[in-house]
Order: C-alpha cells, then structure tokens, then sequence
C-alpha cells in the first residue's frame, strides 16, 4: 500500500502568490474551408461532417505570425510595457522551424526581448495550457511580476483522412501577473496524464498517425474526465459554481459529451464552443474557448478550463473574474470579430494555402 | 548569405519601429538617423500605431525571385497616421477591393524564405483591411 499517495486537495495546484489573467488575445486566420468541401473530394459528398467548417492560414502565416498577433492583442488589453515581461513561451505542434525557437521571434516583435525567459512548448493539443501553468508558477512564485504563455497551432491532417475536416489554425495569448493586477484570477490548477500513444507525429513525418477508435474513450475521455473531477472534488465545488465551461474541441461531439457527462449544460458551455465555426486549433483550442467566454463574462463569474492533449493529458485551472473584466476586454478585438471576418476557400485554394501543391 | 542583413533590420521590419525628431517631432520611417524635415539628428526609437490608408498601389503578377509562391499579391504605398509613408505588400485581401484611400492596420507576416525550404524564414510587415468589429 502506498502511504504517501496524495488527498485529493493536496492535488490541486496554487502559487503563494496569488496570480491572474492580466491580459488575453485571440487569433484566428481569415479563411474557411467548408467541411463540405473535404467531403466533396473525398466522398462525393457522402460523409457526415463534424464541424460546419475550419480556419486556414493564409499563405503569409504561421504559427510565430499568428502568436505575434495574438501576443498584441494579449498586452493591448493588459496595459503593461512589453519590457516588463519575463517570459514568452509558445505552445505549439507546428512551430515554423524543427530548431530556433517560435517564442524569440515573437519576443522581438511585441518589443519585450532581450530580458525575457523564451522557449517552445510541447505536448500536442495541450501544449498552451501546459505552457500556462508555467507561467502562473513563474509569476506565482514571485520570479516574474508577468509572464506570457500562448497556445497557437495551424493543424495538417492527412489529404482524406478524418482528421481533415476539423484541423483548423488559431489559437490565443495570456498575460499572466499578480492577482491584484488581473481581470480573472486563477484560483487553481490541476494536471492529470499519462503515457498514452493515441495521437503522435515521428520525427521528419508531415502528417501525424492517430487510432480512429483509441483517440476517444482512453484517451480523450479518460484524462479530460480525471482532470476535471479531481478539481471538482478537491476544491469542493460543483458544475453549478461555474458560470462557463470549456473543454478541449477536436469535434463538435466529444465536448459536448463529456460536459454532460460531467454535469454541466448546454448554456455553459456554448459561449467557448467555436469548434464549429473555425475547427479544431489544437493547442489553441481549449484557451480561444476561454478568449470568447472572457469577451463576455461579468465580474464574478467562475469559468472551468479543461483542456486535452494527446499522448496524453489535460490540465484544468479554475479561473475567477474579477471587476476589471468589463474595461479590459475593449482594449483588443474580441474572438467573435475574427470568427465573424471569414473568407471561404474551396479545396483547391486550401491546397495551395497548405503546401499540399508543388512549384518546383 | 543575406542573414545578417535581415539579423540587423528585424526590429525595424517585425513591429514598424522608426524614430522620433526630438526637435521638430516628425516621425521617420525607416529609421535614418538625420531628421528629413528639420536637419537635426533623430535617433529616438518610435513605435508607430501602424494604422493608415492606402495611398497608391499595384498588383503584381509576374514576382522577383523568391516571392513566386505569393503571387498574386497587391504592393502598395501606405501613408501612415504619423505622417511617413511606406511601400509594404498588402494581405487578407483581394485586388479587387482594394481601393485609394481604404484605411489599413499593420500586421507581421511571413515575406519569403531565404533561398528554398531550408532557408531562413524572413518576417515583416505587411498591411490588411482594418479589422471589424463583429
Ligand atoms: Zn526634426
């Protein structure tokens, strides 16, 4: 028998310091590929689409663009000079280069390099939410006064495979700083993972492999369930002390059940249910999620943050509102103005914005 | 090797950074270091807002070298709030709306790689239609 296993609430993790969101911004490219459009080439239009449609870069944008206007927008609303960050980390599964860092480039651009902490995170969809809770540690033990963490993708999947249809491009950026300071405080975290192969891209490999059937119930489901019920029981709160919910949106099917699953309702959950509208963002998907639920909220409200990662894990943080909520979110555009400037693209435009087209 | 060049100017090229005239108080861009309205020497460092209109411009068809995979893309100048005005390209929209006169905000966007896939990846700004609010 283990005599050193944990209480659930010495599981939950919280800085001394308490700390918050200072800052937030979204980021999503302009253009739309219809799901309609993969089933037209694939299936003669036969398949049922999991989303309406997906987000797709521009031919001038990757993940260190897209993370720079985010990152903009984040310090637009945090009113804070860019020289006093001290951290930029970057949670991403496409990163432009294999080797320099993603988080250098954008330091340079928002102006807050060269006393700053920089480095690229890793951890397939849970990679932002992963860098997150770094920089709530870094800020919460009093290293920092603010530090940024983004999660930013621009998903490939294979040319007809089911991933296709969903992997979408966007994502989002957090200042984090002392509680004080922030329009929402993090009231705590948790992390629930373990080694679990149902999603993985090799070395040199453009498009990554995943276990159609694996991906769900031990993988999905599994870590999203324990990362949001052991916070539940360890903080002694309910689904009905949260105003919203958002949780990791590969589809428009797996959120919505696993918030029922655990309890909560269609109302908390749509204000950061965009998956439909501009597709899975991988590691921007659970915290673009918390961007248009933070354009909307009142001071007060509890928002739960669940996110997921394939190989696999989920952190869960618990955020509350507070009264500068309501004169911040103005300061930056809201995600529902990006989600609303929408070009759509047919297949073969896609294929050209997505490298799928050779030139020489 | 154009690596060091991009090296020195990216502060300039990722975020519209030019100069201030303490004297007169004209804003430079690029950053030249001698003040073109008033003589004097101008070496504060200047964030632009990045907003402006668009003052003229041309849509290219047949690209320099390195450019081939943007093709086509719209080059236009643009007359910034603060004054200067700046050749960029334009993106996030089509030539066809285009039009003098239509107000644009500055983004950073990738401008070419530096000689073929494994070349450097060059930053820069660029301008887009402003964005609406929902
Ligand atoms: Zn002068």
């Amino acid at each position: 028998m283990n005599q050193t296993e944990s209480q659930p609430k010495d599981l939950l993790l919280k800085p001394n310091r308490a700390v918050g969101i200072v800052g937030y911004g979204a980021y999503v490219p302009q253009y739309r590929l219809p799901a309609a459009e993969v089933a037209r080439i694939w299936t003669d239009g036969q398949a049922a689409l999991p989303i309406k449609e997906k987000s797709v870069p521009g031919l001038d944008e990757d993940v260190a663009t897209m993370s720079i206007e985010a990152a903009r927008n984040a310090m637009k609303r945090a009113r804070i000079p860019a020289d006093q960050l001290r951290a930029i980390w970057v949670g991403s599964e496409s990163h432009p280069y294999a080797v320099k860092p993603t988080s250098t480039i954008v330091a340079e651009a928002i102006g807050a390099a060269p006393h700053i902490q920089a480095g690229d995170w890793e951890f397939a969809c849970k990679a932002g939410t992963e860098a997150m809770v770094a920089a709530i540690a870094f800020v919460g033990s009093g290293m920092a006064n603010f530090a940024m963490a983004i999660g930013m993708d621009t998903a490939q999947g294979r040319p007809g495979d089911a991933l296709e249809y969903t992997a979408g491009a966007g994502g989002a950026a957090f200042v984090f700083g002392p509680a004080e300071t922030s329009l929402a405080i993090v009231e705590h975290t948790y992390s629930f993972v373990t080694d679990t192969p149902d999603f993985f891209r090799r070395q040199y490999q453009k498009y990554p492999e995943h276990a159609q059937r694996f991906t769900g119930d031990p993988a999905y489901f599994k870590h999203i369930t324990n990362a949001a019920q052991t916070l539940l029981e360890a903080s002694g709160t309910r689904p009905s002390d949260y105003r919203y919910a958002v949780f990791h949106q590969p589809n428009l099917k797996f959120p919505q059940k696993v918030a029922a699953q655990l309890g909560f309702t269609k109302e908390q959950i749509a204000p950061g249910l965009l998956v439909g509208n501009i597709g899975n963002t991988y590691a921007g998907a659970a915290i673009i999620g918390l961007t248009a639920i933070l354009d909307i909220a009142e001071p007060g409200d509890r928002i739960l943050v669940v996110s997921f990662g394939s190989g696999a894990g989920s952190d869960a943080f618990s955020i509350l509102t507070t009264d500068a909520i309501r004169e911040r979110r103005d300061l930056a555009p809201k995600t529902k103005d990006y989600i609303a400037r929408r070009m759509p693209i047919d297949y073969a435009q896609y294929v050209r914005q997505r490298g799928k087209l050779t030139i020489k | 090797m154009e690596i060091p060049r991009h090296w020195r100017i990216r502060k300039q090229r990722y975020g519209l950074v030019g100069e201030v005239c303490p004297h007169c108080e004209a804003k430079l861009f690029p950053p030249r270091d001698v003040c073109p309205e008033c003589g004097k020497d101008a070496r504060e460092p200047y964030h632009f807002s990045g907003r402006g209109e668009v003052f003229s411009f041309t849509t290219i068809y047949e690209p320099p070298a390195g450019f081939e995979e943007y093709a086509p893309y719209t080059v236009a100048l643009v007359k910034l709030e603060e004054g200067p005005i700046v050749t960029a390209q334009l993106t996030d929209v089509n030539s066809k709306d285009i039009k003098i006169g239509m107000p644009v905000e500055m983004v950073t966007r990738k401008i070419r790689t530096d000689g073929d896939e494994r070349g450097m990846i060059v930053y820069g700004y660029k301008f887009r239609p402003v964005l609406q609010e929902a």
